[in-house]
């Protein structure tokens, strides 16, 4: 399963090395809403300092939303579908290695994201590791659960429309607790960030738990 | 030696379609079984139940020892199915693609390297990315990710379609060597005469069945004698 | 042809009873709370239909959902029952989230707030809203039906972790009067308050029950006509088949061509 995990991350990985389509389209894309945030909150009513955390996840949720369609469009290609089924690899290592090459898109915008936030919001970093840990927590919450949808969704004609329906309310916990825990780190709001990144720790648990099994039978039919 | 393919009144649904709809039909090792009829007929959904990416609804259906119907899963990377579709990754290389295919059936990297060489696929060629090859050079890499994967099933649906005249003969003779190293092939095509020279036995699909699908007694042990005319 | 039978009658009769029975307790005997005024006996039509949509319509979903998936149990009546229930418990939480919000304007002055309970019932609106939408996808049935019981397990283990996290982040919707562990023998709300909310939820649920039963034969109805369709597709494939075993392939044109589904 590992191997497998490893073989489909690399493989979707070089994917967008070589497309670049993240780079490209996903993260200008994301800068893109936060700058039309600071337009519709008025930069100058100090709401955009406050709101900061809330307005990088509900930008991250978005543009996940955009990368788990990525990652199975490219299965589309000239139906690598089929050739994804008929390759033998394990369900559950296919599932590991999508929310991997997910994941660690994910990670890089926020990193941007992050400076972005700072740059144009105007907030002060408070806690550093706090903030790392919620980012890693939460993406893997994200990743998860995206490409279990994603999977449900992939290769119905309707699937641009149906994934963000059925990804968003799952992933309401994971932006409440994310922000939560988000503003204790920037400080914008003090308060104890713990039970929020417990709660972040035990979505990401089950997620993954629930894709590694669902994954493989979801893929199955055409 | 046990059959490879075995189908018994085996129907499958696509949505409410019945595509095949009650398959009797034997292969046993070493043969190269050509389906042939009108489209429509069942020939595609055929080829990929052997692989296992179909459903089967009723019926018997074993492939390579596993029962089609109770785990499909385990019989895919033991055959080699040639589609419509590439089944390749635009974005990446050929050779990209094709060592990702070799790994994925647990095969070493050199797998890949050697069916390249194979296909006439070298040099510069490899690191071409597969969006951008032609239509004949496309059909070569799906070729070759099929061989790199060494299965004991070859199902190829229209293998000639899109190849040039040198493309065509390195296929036949594709086809002749791994009948020879203990494969068996399945081939459906609407090329009578270049087929005909490869078959060991021609089948008609009609309707989602097929037609005399079922070997006798004597026949399911002698495939072996007949491949020999053909390499 | 119909979905009625002795059986859903009788149902029927009882559920049109209690329903009525409990009509005339909550607007007529009941007695007008303190605080609230007559605004209070909206409770007996929010309560019932909040606990009924939360608890049983969604169990109901999920477990089918698992005996649909399950390789021994499996069978289409679950599907059905599944989809069913998900459908009636989608209308029930619609008919919360209005009374509740009817409630608050009366009470609180406010069509809404972003309190606990009304949050969480709003992300599990429409968390089951998406299910009913995977459901109505145009794909093969039995794709359709697989897809549709793991969202329903995904969702139902997406429940308690928003009912927490919502609940840490709000604390506002007045602490469970009946349905509280702690207070399960000494319940808030006393006597004839007591009893008619009771009974609201006896009738709510029966109301669930005839609905459920009516709309799993309807489902049951729709299948009969597919099957019945599957029938004769697959006679006319064979009866395809046989015109064409009697021609020669070489001659084109004779027999029709079918395109379906991507066929060869």
């Amino acid at each position: 399963m590992w191997r497998d995990a490893g073989l489909v991350a690399a493989k979707d990985l070089r994917v967008e090395l070589r497309s670049r389509v993240a780079t490209n389209q996903v993260v200008p894309f994301a800068v893109l809403v936060l700058i039309l945030f600071a337009f519709a909150l008025d930069p100058d009513r100090g709401i955009l300092g406050r709101a900061a955390a809330g307005l990088f996840w509900v930008t991250v949720l978005f543009s996940a939303v955009l990368a788990i369609q990525r990652s199975f469009a490219i299965e589309a290609d000239d139906d690598a579908r089929d050739s994804l089924r008929l390759s033998g690899l394990d369900g559950a290592g296919i599932f590991l290695g999508k929310a991997a090459a997910v994941a660690l898109e994910l990670l890089m915008l926020e990193a941007v994201l992050a400076v972005g936030v700072v740059v144009l919001y105007d907030v002060s970093l408070h806690d550093a590791a706090l903030l790392v840990l919620v980012c890693l927590l939460a993406t893997v919450g994200i990743a998860a659960s995206g490409i279990v949808y994603g999977v449900v969704a992939a290769g119905l004609r309707v699937s641009d429309t149906l994934l963000p329906l059925l990804v968003l309310p799952v992933l309401a916990p994971v932006l409440l607790a994310a922000t939560r825990a988000s503003e204790a780190a920037l400080a914008t709001v003090p308060g104890d960030a713990w039970p929020w990144v417990r709660l972040l720790a035990v979505f990401a648990t089950i997620y993954t738990v629930f894709g590694v099994v669902a994954f493989g039978p979801l893929l199955e039919e055409a | 030696m046990g059959l490879i393919v075995r189908f018994r009144s085996a129907v499958s649904l696509l949505g409410r379609f019945p595509a095949l709809a009650g398959v009797d039909l034997d292969v046993g090792a070493g043969e190269v079984v050509l389906l042939h009829g009108p489209n429509g007929a069942g020939k595609t959904t055929l080829l990929r139940a052997c692989a296992g990416l179909v459903a089967i609804g009723a019926g018997e259906a074993q492939v390579l020892g596993h029962d089609l119907r109770r785990d499909r899963r385990g019989v895919r990377r033991r055959v080699g199915l040639l589609g419509h579709a590439s089944g390749l990754y635009d974005d990446l290389t050929v050779e990209d693609n094709l060592r990702f295919a070799a790994r994925a059936a647990g095969h070493p990297a050199a797998a890949a390297d050697s069916a390249m060489t194979r296909l006439g696929l070298d040099g510069r060629l490899r690191q071409v990315r597969v969006g951008r090859l032609s239509a004949g050079q496309r059909r070569r890499t799906a070729i070759a990710s099929v061989v790199a994967r060494r299965p004991e099933l070859w199902l190829l649906d229209e293998p000639h379609a899109g190849l040039d005249a040198a493309g065509r003969d390195l296929l036949d003779a594709l086809v002749a060597e791994a009948v020879a190293d203990g494969a068996t092939v399945v081939l459906a095509s609407h090329e009578r005469e270049r087929a005909d020279g490869l078959a060991t036995r021609r089948l008609l699909v009609a309707g989602g069945r097929v037609v005399d699908g079922l070997l006798r007694g004597d026949q399911a042990d002698g495939p072996a004698k007949q491949a020999e005319h053909v390499a | 042809m119909t979905t009625a039978s002795r059986a859903t009658r009788i149902l029927g009769v009882a559920t049109l009873a209690s329903l009525a029975l409990t009509a005339w307790l909550a607007l007529v005997v009941s007695p007008a709370d303190v605080n609230q005024g007559d605004a209070v006996r909206l409770l007996y039509l929010h309560a019932p239909t909040a606990w009924l949509a939360m608890y049983l319509s969604f169990g109901v979903t999920t477990l089918a959902s698992i005996l649909y998936l399950w390789p021994r149990t499996r069978s289409r009546l679950w599907d059905l029952v599944a989809g069913a229930s998900a459908e009636v418990g989608v209308l029930f939480i619609g008919l919360t989230l209005a009374v509740g919000s009817i409630w608050g304007r009366t009470t609180w002055g406010v069509w809404w707030t972003w309190d606990a309970r009304l949050t969480s019932t709003a992300v599990l609106f429409v968390l089951y809203l998406g299910y009913l939408a995977v459901r109505r996808v145009p794909a093969d049935p039995l794709v359709r039906s697989r897809r549709a019981a793991i969202v329903a397990l995904a969702a139902f283990i997406d429940v308690p972790i928003v009912h927490l996290a919502v609940e840490w982040w709000r604390t506002l919707h007045q602490p469970a009067t009946i349905f509280d562990e702690r207070r399960l023998l000494d319940p808030r709300i006393h006597g004839t308050m007591l009893w008619t909310l009771l009974l609201s939820v006896v009738a709510f649920t029966l109301l669930y029950a005839w609905l459920l039963i009516h709309r799993v034969r309807l489902a049951r109805l729709e299948e009969l006509v597919d099957d019945r369709e599957l029938a004769d597709a697959l006679a006319e494939r064979r009866a395809e088949g046989a015109a064409a075993t009697s021609v020669p392939d070489e001659v084109p044109g004779l027999v029709p061509e079918r395109s379906g589904a991507g066929v060869d």
